[in-house]
């Protein structure tokens, strides 16, 4: 028979095997997790939710706003009028980012008007500081926003400013201009708001 | 086999009750934890007005939790049932008004009661060793209270439930890299819709609750370890009687039982008097735009938090996206200094270096950056609430500031107080000339 000391550990192989016990502990515990994880992005319903809108733009006179809902966001289709239109270029110098260059908006709607054409104006209605909608605010010098006040858009919630091409004003609480949609006129009069493809 | 038998038990009383915590003594520690942490838990004798609120949290907490559970019998987190739901425990439900407005006043007063708390322990150093472990699970709970406050300000689906959820979610989109990818999954959407209402429904009435009441306990099983600090910031055991209890203790039943028992009779009175004659308190406990249902395609003309978080909200909107032309514009600025603003409490234990903890015996530095710091943090709750441009604006002639708002620059002005508060506090508690602490608590 031989001998079996119970009493004598090996307190280095003891705390390996605690360490490598606890290593794989811990491996399970964060594969256990990851359905749980999982679980809380979109579902795949919610995914495929996010179909174009088409937009009747005979519906809309010069000056108007119209709002359409496009994957849960408000977006809004705008005709400019001339006077609105000439007024864009005289913002430039109060803008935070005149040109666009560190704002989103597609390709084809990096210019100065912000718009495939100038007298269409189309972009995501939700503010790019913390996702308030702001409002539509085209009278000039508008008491509460300054005689100075060359018409555009007003945040209510954290009072960014931008102009009629969604430009933000310097200085504002919203570090980037508004974004702009995928897009495309389908006939002259009727737009499609989150489709850019060619036909 | 070691078998243990219990020691006999006196009965504490007479006839069956008595015979009945025997019973259940045999088995269970009841009358040995009575005892260690009630009966003869001693406390210094020398609690004044501020020693209320601590009871007062744990009697918000059981009001918010009954309550709770009676409104989730008629609640639907739906986002197309939601807003009718509420309408119905309102008009339909038998006493339904009557557990709603305890419910939302409830909110109010349990954040009433926990900021007075803390004042209590800014004021008299209970943050300070051995406290500090005590401080960390406050803060921890302070942190989920305000979790559970803004999941639950979702589920009513007001306007200002939408608009407010939306701003506080797209905080966490300003993070860098991972932002955007983190406000989706927070949402379970790319915008705020039915799966964030019933997710939010499950951590309002579930996950927080449970984490809260776990933090709840480990709050009270620390202070019970270390003892109650008191107004002279002094320890009571170093100093005690032949029989082992500490001279300037004394226990908390039935002492502090019966006045606290007096404490919560008078909150509840004012409890009562703002559920039946007040309970929107003029749009501060429930918001105006909150009574019109929710609308993806429409902001609220003016919206802000409920007042509890309008403090922090002051500071995110005080602080520019662009603030140096070298670094890149981003509205993560403000979530940082939001962010910072409650996280540098956990490390208050550690900024001070007095000798002294309370501020009766602290010297005049540090009593004018704490009367600084209370008034920053009541006026910029001031400025959370109302529009920036409350104030006006400088004239446009002036260098630096001119045209700017006034109340964006005091909101500025008032968030460096109030860091400064924390992070001179190293420098000042030591410079300070303190006072003597007396040898016993005083009166």
């Amino acid at each position: 028979m031989s001998a079996i000391v119970l009493n004598e550990v090996d307190p280095k192989k003891r705390r390996f095997l605690i360490a490598a016990t606890s290593v794989v502990g811990a491996g399970a515990a964060a594969a256990g997790a990851v359905p749980f994880v999982a679980s809380m992005f979109p579902s795949a319903r919610a995914v495929a939710a996010g179909a174009p809108v088409e937009v009747d733009l005979a519906k809309i006179e010069p000056g108007q706003m119209l709002t359409v809902e496009y994957r849960g966001a408000p977006h809004w289709v705008i005709k400019r009028t001339p006077e609105m239109i000439a007024q864009l270029a005289k913002n430039d110098k109060f803008l935070a980012d005149p040109k666009s260059e560190g704002s989103k908006q597609p390709d084809y709607a990096k210019n100065d008007a912000r718009a495939i054409k100038p007298e269409v104006f189309v972009a995501r209605g939700i503010c790019t500081h913390l996702g308030c909608s702001p409002t539509f605010r085209k009278e000039l010098g508008a008491a509460d926003l300054g005689a100075d006040w060359p018409g555009g858009f007003f945040c209510p919630c954290h009072q960014s400013k931008f102009d009629m091409a969604g430009r933000v004003f310097a200085g504002m609480p919203a570090p980037t201009n508004l974004v702009i949609p995928p897009y495309k006129f389908v006939a002259d009069s009727k737009l499609l708001i989150g489709d850019d493809s060619k036909a | 086999m070691a078998n243990v038998t219990k020691q006999a038990i006196e009965p504490p009383i007479g006839g069956p009750l008595g015979k009945a915590i025997v019973w259940v003594d045999q088995r269970f520690p009841l009358m040995a934890l009575w005892k260690s942490q009630v009966s003869e838990y001693y406390a210094p004798k020398n609690f004044n007005f501020w020693y209320y609120f601590g009871v007062l949290s744990t009697v918000a907490l059981a009001i918010q939790i009954v309550t709770g559970i009676f409104l989730t019998m008629n609640y639907k987190p739906d986002a197309k049932l939601a807003f009718a739901s509420v309408e119905y425990i309102m008009r339909e439900v038998p006493g339904g008004w009557l557990i709603r407005y305890m419910h939302s006043t409830g909110a109010s007063l349990f954040f009433v009661v926990v900021y007075l708390h803390m004042m209590r322990g800014l004021m008299y150093g209970s943050y300070r060793k051995p406290r500090e472990l005590l401080w960390i699970f406050g803060c921890l709970i302070y942190l989920c209270m305000m979790a559970e406050a803004f999941f639950g300000y979702l589920l009513p689906w007001g306007q200002m439930s939408y608009w407010g959820a939306q701003v506080i979610i797209n905080l966490f989109a300003a993070i860098p890299f991972i932002g955007e990818d983190l406000s989706v999954w927070i949402r379970g959407d790319y915008n705020i819709g039915d799966a964030t209402l019933n997710r939010f429904f499950a951590f309002h009435v579930i996950a927080i609750p449970l984490v809260l009441l776990g933090l709840v306990a480990a709050h009270l099983v620390a202070l019970h370890e270390v003892g109650s600090n008191n107004p002279d910031g002094i320890e009571i055991n170093k100093d005690l009687s032949p029989d082992g209890t500490p001279k300037d203790g004394i226990p908390f039943h039935p002492y502090y039982t019966v006045k606290d028992t007096v404490g919560v009779v008078v909150f509840l009175a004012v409890f009562s008097a703002i559920v039946f004659f007040a309970p929107d308190m003029g749009g501060y406990f429930l918001e105006g735009p909150n009574f019109v249902q929710a609308d993806p395609l429409q902001t609220p003309a003016h919206i802000a938090p409920v007042w509890y978080f309008t403090p922090y909200y002051a500071m995110l909107r005080a602080v520019p996206s662009e603030l140096a032309s070298f670094l890149p514009a981003t509205q993560f600025y403000g979530v940082a200094i939001m962010g910072g603003a409650t996280m540098i409490l956990f490390a208050l234990p550690w900024l001070d270096r007095g000798k002294v903890k309370s501020v009766r015996y602290r010297g005049p530095i540090y009593r004018w950056f704490l009367a600084a710091f209370v008034v920053s943090f009541l006026i910029l709750g001031y400025l959370g609430v109302v529009s920036t441009t409350v104030w006006g604006q400088l004239p446009k002639g002036l260098a630096i500031v001119g045209g700017m708002d006034v109340a964006t620059l005091v909101a500025r002005i008032l968030t460096a107080v109030y860091f400064a508060f924390f992070l001179l506090m190293p420098w000042y508690t030591r410079k300070d000339k303190e006072l003597p602490e007396p040898e016993r608590v005083t009166y």
